[in-house]
């Protein structure tokens, strides 16, 4: 288990997402309102590169003409069938028991505790005064 | 409701030791205006100058963007210069060809609005075009690529003579008949047009797509994208329908036929459904000399996007055995945003035989390819 530092926080702004490659595997970390989360880059339905899909809210309905947007930004939608996951916890919205896309522990970590190591930071330069998006992985 | 399918690994060994035949992919073009080198000046100014005219009542009738920017594709097929998905043959070796080690990939190209023209002479020049483009632009350049005969379905003896001017011509593996003509397949205003199909040693692919001016469901025009894609099996059901009871398969033995697009779970309840009736109405229609089944089995081939993923999975694996493993036929339906990935297609294990005729053999044999 190793933790990888994949960007300043500055870079990753509230609403966006970067995609990493770590370890061989491709991992989308997204802002959701301040608070990191990383899921594997890879939907669990058929394959494809589901970090790359819609950021959406949940919409539901109580009845028919009645409509409600709730948790802004914590979906993500499957840019090939559009199935629908919980960014922070990986659930499919359609099959919540049975299916889930990975997830991966982050932490925002102060620069000057980075310097001390260990941590792997291959691609991103660190410096003291800045905070940085770290995943456990 | 006890599927888990997170950990599932792919299933590489359909493709990789086989070499896939996928009977469903989509060529675009850049622009529109990619067809106007293959168009003669006449109609090349009517494009520019008048375009299009639709037999659809709704001038915008197929709702989009179906689930992704602009076009209903999957959202990581858009080339970097911004054109069209499909439209870049490289990025479809990438995505497609070479990672799924594609033989063949049978190109059903949904452009040129030859099917669907009103202005009849207008729709057989963009059907010719349509084609030149699919020979020069793709398979030229991509022998894996297999190109799909567009026709004007409303003018017959254009549809024949186009038909008749690819016969021979590799390149060229099927005829494209749009599923929604102005009436039932069966009729007998189109039986010289499948006639020529026969004769000319192509097997016809029904691709679902095109307007013909009637609702896309049995009960009138639907209100959502959703109550839309289930109507593709509809519009199969009657098509094949119309093709048994016409009697279109006693007058035309060797016709082979193609559903493209519209899954095929629904087939064997059709089936069923016309084998009683036959015997209870076989007065009716004497030039029908063998069951509805019958007819079906020989003639019928179905490919399997958008596969139908049941509770239980293995469900499935029935419904591919009573329609007949010889008789299904693998397709992504690349770039479009409902595609279906070989490796994860279907959710239940098939045997290495089964495999070898879904992914290759029977798509080989069909379209006459080696």
């Amino acid at each position: 288990m190793a933790r990888h530092v994949v960007a300043p926080v500055s870079e990753i702004a509230p609403g966006t997402s970067k995609i990493v490659d770590i370890a061989g595997r491709s991992i989308g970390v997204f802002n959701v309102n301040g608070e990191f989360y990383a899921l594997i880059n890879r939907c669990p339905h058929e394959g494809a590169p589901l970090c790359i899909g819609f950021v959406l809210a949940r919409f539901t309905s109580d009845r028919p003409g009645e409509y409600r947007l709730e948790r802004h930004g914590e979906l993500l939608r499957c840019p090939w069938h559009g199935w629908e996951f919980d960014i922070k916890t990986g659930q499919s919205w359609c099959h919540p028991e049975s299916v889930k896309a990975r997830t991966y522990q982050v932490e925002v970590v102060p620069g000057e505790t980075l310097a001390k190591g260990p941590f792997v930071a291959e691609t991103v330069p660190v410096s003291v005064e800045q905070n940085y998006v770290v995943v456990e992985l | 409701m006890n599927v888990t399918v997170i950990d599932r690994q792919p299933d590489t060994s359909a493709q990789s030791k086989l070499g896939i035949v996928d009977c469903d992919v989509h060529p675009y073009t850049k622009s529109a205006a990619d067809l106007d080198e293959f168009l003669p000046e006449r109609w090349r100014k009517h494009r520019q100058s008048i375009g299009g005219r639709s037999r659809s009542p709704f001038s915008n009738a197929p709702n989009y963007p179906r689930m992704s920017p602009f076009t209903g594709m999957r959202m990581d097929s858009y080339p970097k210069d911004g054109t069209h998905p499909g439209s870049d043959l490289e990025m479809m070796q990438e995505q497609l060809l070479d990672l799924f080690n594609v033989s063949y990939g049978l190109m059903m190209p949904l452009l040129g609005r030859g099917s669907d023209e009103r202005n009849v002479e207008f729709g057989a020049a963009m059907a010719t075009a349509a084609n030149e483009w699919e020979a020069q632009v793709w398979c030229d350049k991509e022998p894996r690529l297999k190109a799909g005969i567009q026709i004007p379905l409303e003018y017959t003896e254009a549809a024949i003579k186009e038909i008749e001017k690819r016969a021979g011509d590799r390149r060229f593996t099927h005829v494209m008949i749009p599923p929604r003509g102005l009436e039932p397949l069966g009729r007998r205003r189109y039986w010289p047009i499948l006639e020529a199909c026969a004769a000319n040693g192509f097997s016809i692919a029904l691709h679902l797509g095109g307007t013909s001016g009637h609702p896309s469901t049995g009960g009138g025009w639907p209100s959502f994208y959703h109550e839309e894609h289930p109507s593709y099996p509809q519009s199969k059901e009657a098509l094949v329908t119309s093709l048994v009871i016409e009697g279109v398969f006693e007058h035309i033995p060797n016709l082979r036929v193609a559903l493209v697009e519209g899954g095929f779970a629904w087939l064997p309840s059709l089936t069923w459904r016309l084998d009683k009736h036959y015997k209870r109405l076989r007065d009716e229609v004497p030039h029908l000399k063998r069951l509805p089944s019958e007819y079906i089995r020989d003639n019928i081939w179905v490919t399997t996007q958008p596969i139908e993923e049941p509770e239980r999975p293995e469900d499935l694996l029935a419904t591919c055995e009573w329609i007949g493993w010889d008789r299904i036929m693998f397709s992504t339906d690349y770039p479009h945003w409902d595609q279906d990935d070989p490796r994860y297609a279907f959710k239940a294990p098939l045997t290495e035989q089964q495999k070898r005729l879904v992914f290759r053999e029977n798509a080989l044999s069909f379209y006459g390819l080696e």
